[in-house]
């Protein structure tokens, strides 16, 4: 399938669910509200027209001020700042993020048999505490375990009905999500000893 | 005998264990000596790298992403590059293709002789070990005569290659090419028909194709479980479609599967470095021929005016992505490997994600280990060839 018809055929199945799909340099791209997230990848999964048993990666990006800073030239004590340009030019343009909320949970799915990627993006607030949440896919695929986790331990974005949602490449006493925008680079963390 | 002790024990296995490859903890539970649980604890070796390539210039990402997967280093800045291109809608020469490709192939070879050495110490046979970095040591000479470096030569950059390739590179390649097929039957003399061996690998660590798939297991595991899913046959970059070379797969799925797929990727990676390297001219276009990309041969620099003014742009504030992301996978050592990277349109990536095999095999550890003895811990470890760096990033 190519990716339009890939596109197609999954709004054509969640009318609801889809609220955005483009395909940007051959990557088909499909933005579905988080409520439908099982419901979609679920039927990724068992349809037999999408097949999709691989889960390849699950990730995150904070979109907040995406685009809007202007990025420092050399040092950032120095202030020269280059502005995002459209200095090369682009004929398909990338319609941008996938919502207005900060963050979006990315998964890259992946067909053996139909040889056909997607990757599904659901846009996630943080307004309230509850909003940086979205359904686990652990049930479906094992394989989501740790890459939720990652997710978590570096967002801070929590997955509802995950089996064991602890911090995984930092230890439990660090204090924020490290690839969070406003996370400062050179933050310090008080070193921690042996418990004892 | 009433006063067997019948409780589990408790063993902690790492961080700093010789065989675990760096830095992995299990903490196991042992009945007598089978494990009835296992709990890999990582992040030992975590230095955010994906933070810190937030900071940088597109081309300063570069050396970072070669320090994630350090036994493959180039298969992952070409892996970068490739996204960046993507991002940036530009096609590199069609010599830059083929030279990646060679140099692809050689460090899938690099790498695969270090897990053949260290699988084949941990079981055992450390004469293995000996011959195999006997041979990676005339990789790492071939790097070092490309770019300087040895292990992380970062002679990818976005839009090609640094610069031209050397003089003698094509007599080195040749002569590491002529002499390797042999002591590859070397190493399968000592390894292949091994009684010893045989016992420590086979039914060792058996993973079925059906938990393969469920957690994301990629590569030559994935392929000694009977998979045939190879990104450079399924997703042709770089040109792999006019190349003439086999995937091969076994059905066991256990460590000594493993060590059949990885010994016979070896040898297609030779017949590709072969044919590559037939197509490589000894000079030639060696990046994209962009000025706001590629920076200006040095003679120029140091005689005009402009060159210079280009040279001074490029290296101090960078040139621009456009926004958009991508995710373009390539068939690393360890399977399917590839980087998401979103852009802003600015000078510096917004986010780079890397899509680390490591971290599923490792993830999948438990389920091939519990149910078997402890000694085999050491021999799984082994034949799934995680590279700690790589799961931590």
């Amino acid at each position: 399938m190519t990716a339009a018809d890939l596109i197609q055929a999954i709004q054509d199945r969640f009318p609801q669910g889809v609220r955005a799909a483009h395909s940007y340099r051959g990557d088909a791209t499909v933005i579905i509200s988080r409520e439908s997230l099982i419901e979609v990848a679920r039927t990724l999964k068992e349809d037999a027209a999408f097949q999709m048993n691989f889960l390849m990666d699950v990730t995150a990006v904070d979109f907040s001020s995406f685009g809007k800073k202007p990025s420092p030239a050399f040092f950032s004590s120095s202030g020269v700042a280059v502005r995002p340009s459209p200095e090369i030019p682009d004929r398909e343009r990338w319609p941008g993020p996938p919502g207005p909320e900060r963050f979006a949970v990315v998964y890259h799915f992946f067909s053996l048999p139909l040889k056909h990627r997607l990757r599904v993006e659901v846009p996630l607030g943080d307004a309230e505490e509850a909003d940086a949440e979205v359904d686990s896919l652990v049930s479906l695929w094992a394989g989501a375990d740790w890459l939720e986790r990652e997710v978590w331990d570096m967002f801070g974005i929590r997955f509802r009905g995950h089996p064991n949602l602890k911090r995984i490449l930092l230890y439990e006493e660090f204090v924020g999500h490290p690839l969070r925008k406003d996370y400062p680079v050179n933050k310090r963390q008080p070193l921690i000893g042996p418990v004892n | 005998m009433a006063d067997i002790r019948t409780e589990t024990m408790t063993v902690n296995m790492g961080p700093q264990h010789p065989s675990t490859h760096g830095v992995l903890r299990l903490v196991l539970e042992l009945d007598g000596e089978t494990v009835r649980s296992a709990a890999p604890t990582i992040g030992y070796l975590h230095t955010g790298i994906e933070k810190t390539a937030e900071q940088k210039k597109w081309q300063q990402v570069i050396p970072l992403v070669e320090r994630m997967d350090y036994l493959s280093a180039q298969s992952n800045s070409m892996a970068f590059c490739m996204s960046a291109e993507t991002l940036l809608g530009i096609d590199v020469p069609e010599r830059v293709k083929n030279i990646r490709v060679l140099i692809a192939e050689l460090q899938r070879i690099n790498s695969h002789l270090v897990w053949l050495g260290t699988h084949g110490m941990e079981v055992g046979a450390v004469s293995v070990m000996l011959y195999c970095f006997r041979e990676r040591e005339l990789l790492l000479n071939i790097n070092e005569l490309l770019a300087g470096f040895r292990m992380f030569p970062s002679y990818m950059r976005v839009g090609g290659l640094r610069e031209d390739l050397p003089r003698g590179f094509h007599d080195a390649v040749r002569a590491f090419l002529d002499r390797f097929p042999p002591k590859l039957d070397e190493y399968e003399d000592l390894l292949t028909r091994n009684e010893i061996y045989l016992k420590r690998t086979q039914n060792v660590g058996v993973i079925s194709q059906d938990d393969a798939v469920a957690y994301g297991l990629v590569g030559p595991i994935a392929r000694a479980a009977g998979m045939d899913y190879d990104v450079r046959k399924y997703f042709p970059y770089l040109g792999y479609d006019t190349y003439d070379f086999q995937v091969p797969t076994q059905t066991a799925g256990d460590a000594y599967a493993r060590y059949q797929v990885r010994v016979a990727e070896m040898r297609e990676s030779v017949k590709l470095c072969r044919q590559a390297l037939e197509r490589i001219s000894p000079t030639g276009a060696f990046a994209v021929d962009d000025p706001r990309i590629t920076p200006p041969p040095k003679d120029r620099v140091y005689t005009e005016m402009e060159a210079l003014i280009q040279h001074f742009l490029i290296y101090s504030q960078g040139f621009t992505v456009p926004e958009g992301e991508a995710y373009v996978p390539v068939e690393g050592p360890r399977g399917e490997h590839g980087f998401s990277i979103v852009s802003d349109g600015s000078n510096r990536p917004w986010r780079v994600k890397s899509r680390a095999p490591s971290l599923m095999a490792c993830q999948a550890l438990e389920r091939m280990i519990v149910g078997g003895l402890i000694a085999d811990v050491i021999a799984v470890i082994g034949s799934i060839d995680v590279v700690m760096g790589d799961v931590d990033r």
